[in-house]
């Protein structure tokens, strides 16, 4: 048996005075509060700067503007999409300040945002499905959209990304008192796509939000994907699954801002690497403020290694500015393919490759099954499949 | 007609040190509807032959052969084993996360059959057989073994060998930490297997217990990684009275 579960860090569990994480600077519209990176910034020195394809640069060596991503909106009746001008007053609804370069100069570059909106009190079964299609990888574009549920609202919003581009987006996401709202960002882009992504989420009054992030495709994905709370009583499940592949880097940063009482957050993320240069970052914030009393937090990731040649870097950091908590835990795991599992289903008639999908499908099936959404749920069960065929690198040696 | 064949096997696993030999010459033959007891003290190589035979990939074989009606078992990869009809009821069975009990059953028997079972006997048979083990239909949605009790996981396997219904089935210690009213709902399952008349098992167990149950028609005691002594079940009254203690003198004296 070859798994190696690599228990959480226990430094990952500090106590703090400071207002902000470390981790988190205090956000900024302004450019020049956001130098250049080198890749030595905590925020940056897991992601290949190389690779971003200047995202990360300033608009004489990498502008925006290159018209290479159709967006297309599939909306059920009952919700409402505009398009609307970049001085719009949805623009910075959901409280979202930018944290990095990226997405500063995303918010600076973006032409206008794109708007759904779900009315207050509707009950929308069918998913809206925002559809991104790269046509080029000539020039990158900003992006912004806005997704709205308003008060006691629930509905389901499918971002989907796909082809090739380099894209950088700001997508706010602002959660009404009482709503029920599921976000599923879906990165299935082909192999030569840059995409640099940051979701920020407002979670009103006892609202619930569910963020599902899946990466599949691209060279380089980096999501960010935050949370700050308007009110107490509010939930957040951020979910995630991907598959990394050879050369691929899938880097996901969350943070969830305990900034209201009686606050939920529960993270929960799992990935496949296979292949030689298969890297996967996960940064797990979570930060518990003050004025946060009474929440419960719970982050996990784990990682599923299926060849050599891969890494996975998982780092939770939980800091706690109040004891007046229900609960805050995390985990971090990263196994090889565990040979034993493999050998007992062999030892049934099933042939190998049957076996290795087994175990695979079986890792992923509790987030799959989380993410309640039955048409996406059955997707994604085909992509992992699709991402198994493509499994070309050898077995882990044990 | 199926006899497994067991001839000079010798087998090592890889340490730290280097590879290490733990079978050191095993002969068995297991005929046509024959039951054999493997009685033998912790660590002396019973769950070793008992993976070798299946197909284990930490354990490398070194010499001799193992085959089944003539058929190279040891050519064979570890599924190929499983469809050619041998089966293993592991000591610890092994638990796979996320994949049910009822898929994995499904699985297991299209791939020894090479055809998917028919949907409306099949349901019944799985049932019947987990019926028959006293487990509760819930498991067929539970994943494999995942938070089974270790009794569960013995019965478990016990399901699987009567649904996939193999020609030998080796038998690793299924008695091990069963309370009596479990072992003998697993001696049933094991009994209607052999009733059949033609089926081969190789019953391995550390306690006599199980052969009040199940009798063996030959027993074999197997000391430092190869049989000591060979006999009917009268051996295994002879163990339970005597103990293994003098194998165990006798193969240290003869590894010094
Ligand atoms: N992977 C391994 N590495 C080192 N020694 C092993 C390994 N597997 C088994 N052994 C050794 O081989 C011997 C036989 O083990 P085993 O076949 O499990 O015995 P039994 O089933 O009779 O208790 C023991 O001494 C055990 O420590
Ligand atoms: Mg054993």
């Amino acid at each position: 048996m070859t798994v190696t579960d690599s228990p959480a860090v226990a430094r990952a569990v500090e106590t703090s005075d400071r207002v902000a994480s470390h981790l988190h600077p205090l956000g900024s519209f302004d450019l020049d509060d956001h130098p250049v990176p080198t890749g030595r910034e905590e925020i940056w020195r897991f992601t290949p700067l190389r690779r971003l394809k200047g995202l990360h640069q300033d608009d004489a060596t990498a502008p925006f503007g290159a018209d290479n991503l159709s967006v297309h909106v599939d909306a059920p009746e009952g919700v409402t999409v505009r398009t609307v001008a970049a001085d719009d007053a949805a623009r910075g609804s959901s409280g979202h300040l930018p944290t990095d370069r990226v997405s500063a100069r995303a918010w600076a570059a973006a032409p206008g945002a794109t708007v759904v909106t779900v009315p207050a009190e509707a009950m929308v079964e069918a998913p809206v499905v925002v559809t991104h299609t790269g046509t080029s990888m000539d020039g990158a574009s900003a992006g912004h959209a806005v997704v709205v549920a308003e008060a006691h609202s629930k509905a389901t919003v499918v971002l989907r990304f796909e082809g090739s581009a380099v894209v950088a987006d700001n997508i706010e996401i602002v959660v009404g008192d009482g709503a029920h709202l599921t976000v599923v960002s879906v990165q299935d882009w082909a192999d030569d796509a840059v995409h640099h992504s940051t979701q920020h989420a407002k979670v009103g009054r006892d609202a619930t939000l569910r963020h599902v992030a899946v990466s599949f495709g691209g060279d380089l994905v980096r999501l960010n994907a935050s949370v700050a709370y308007d009110g107490p009583g509010g939930e957040a499940q951020m979910l995630g699954l991907y598959f990394a592949d050879a050369g691929q880097h899938l880097e996901h940063r969350l943070f969830v801002d305990h900034n209201a009482p009686k606050t939920r957050s529960n993270v929960d993320y799992k990935g496949a690497l296979q292949g030689e240069g298969a890297h996967a970052v996960w940064i797990g914030d979570v930060l518990i403020r003050k004025v946060a009393e009474g929440i419960e937090t719970y982050e996990s990731n784990r990682n599923l290694v299926l060849t050599d040649g891969c890494q996975a870097d998982s780092v939770p950091n939980l800091e706690i500015e109040t004891g007046e908590i229900e609960g805050a835990g995390h985990a971090s795991t990263t196994g090889r393919f565990d040979d034993l599992q493999l050998f007992y289903l062999q030892s049934r008639g099933i042939e190998e490759d049957e076996a290795r999908r087994l175990v695979v499908h079986g890792f992923f099936a509790d987030i799959i099954r989380k993410i309640g959404v039955p048409a996406i749920e059955e997707g994604l069960l085909a992509t992992v499949e699709a991402e198994l065929e493509k499994n070309v690198g050898k077995p882990v040696s044990a | 007609m199926a006899t497994l064949e067991i001839r000079d096997l010798h087998v090592t696993v890889d340490t730290e040190d280097g590879p290490k030999e733990i079978l050191k010459g095993v002969d068995l033959t297991i005929k046509d509807g024959q039951t054999h007891a493997i009685m033998g003290p912790n660590g002396s190589g019973k769950s070793t032959l008992a993976y070798s035979i299946a197909g284990h990939p930490k354990y490398t074989v070194t010499r001799g052969s193992v085959t089944l009606d003539g058929e190279d078992v040891l050519a064979m990869k570890v599924d190929e084993r499983a469809r050619a009809g041998l089966f293993l009821a592991m000591q610890y069975p092994v638990e796979v996360p996320g994949v049910s009990v009822a898929n994995f059953l499904r699985t297991a028997k299209t791939a020894i059959d090479g055809e998917a079972p028919k949907l409306r006997t099949w349901v019944k048979d799985v049932n019947g057989a987990m019926a028959q083990m006293k487990m509760d239909p819930t498991f067929a949605q539970r994943s494999v073994n995942e938070g089974f009790s270790g009794g569960e996981k013995k019965r478990h396997e016990i399901v699987q060998l009567e649904l996939l219904n193999p020609k030998v089935a080796v038998l690793d210690e299924t008695d091990s930490g069963l309370d009596i009213d479990a072992l003998k709902i697993v001696a049933e399952g094991v009994n209607r297997y052999r009733e059949q008349g033609d089926r081969g098992v190789l019953l391995i167990t550390h306690y006599t217990r199980i052969l009040r149950y199940i009798t063996p028609d030959f027993v074999h005691v197997f000391v430092d990684g190869r049989i000591a002594e060979e006999g009917g079940p009268e051996l295994a009254e002879q163990l339970e009275a005597e103990g293994y203690d003098k194998y165990v003198k006798a193969g240290t004296t003869a590894a010094g």
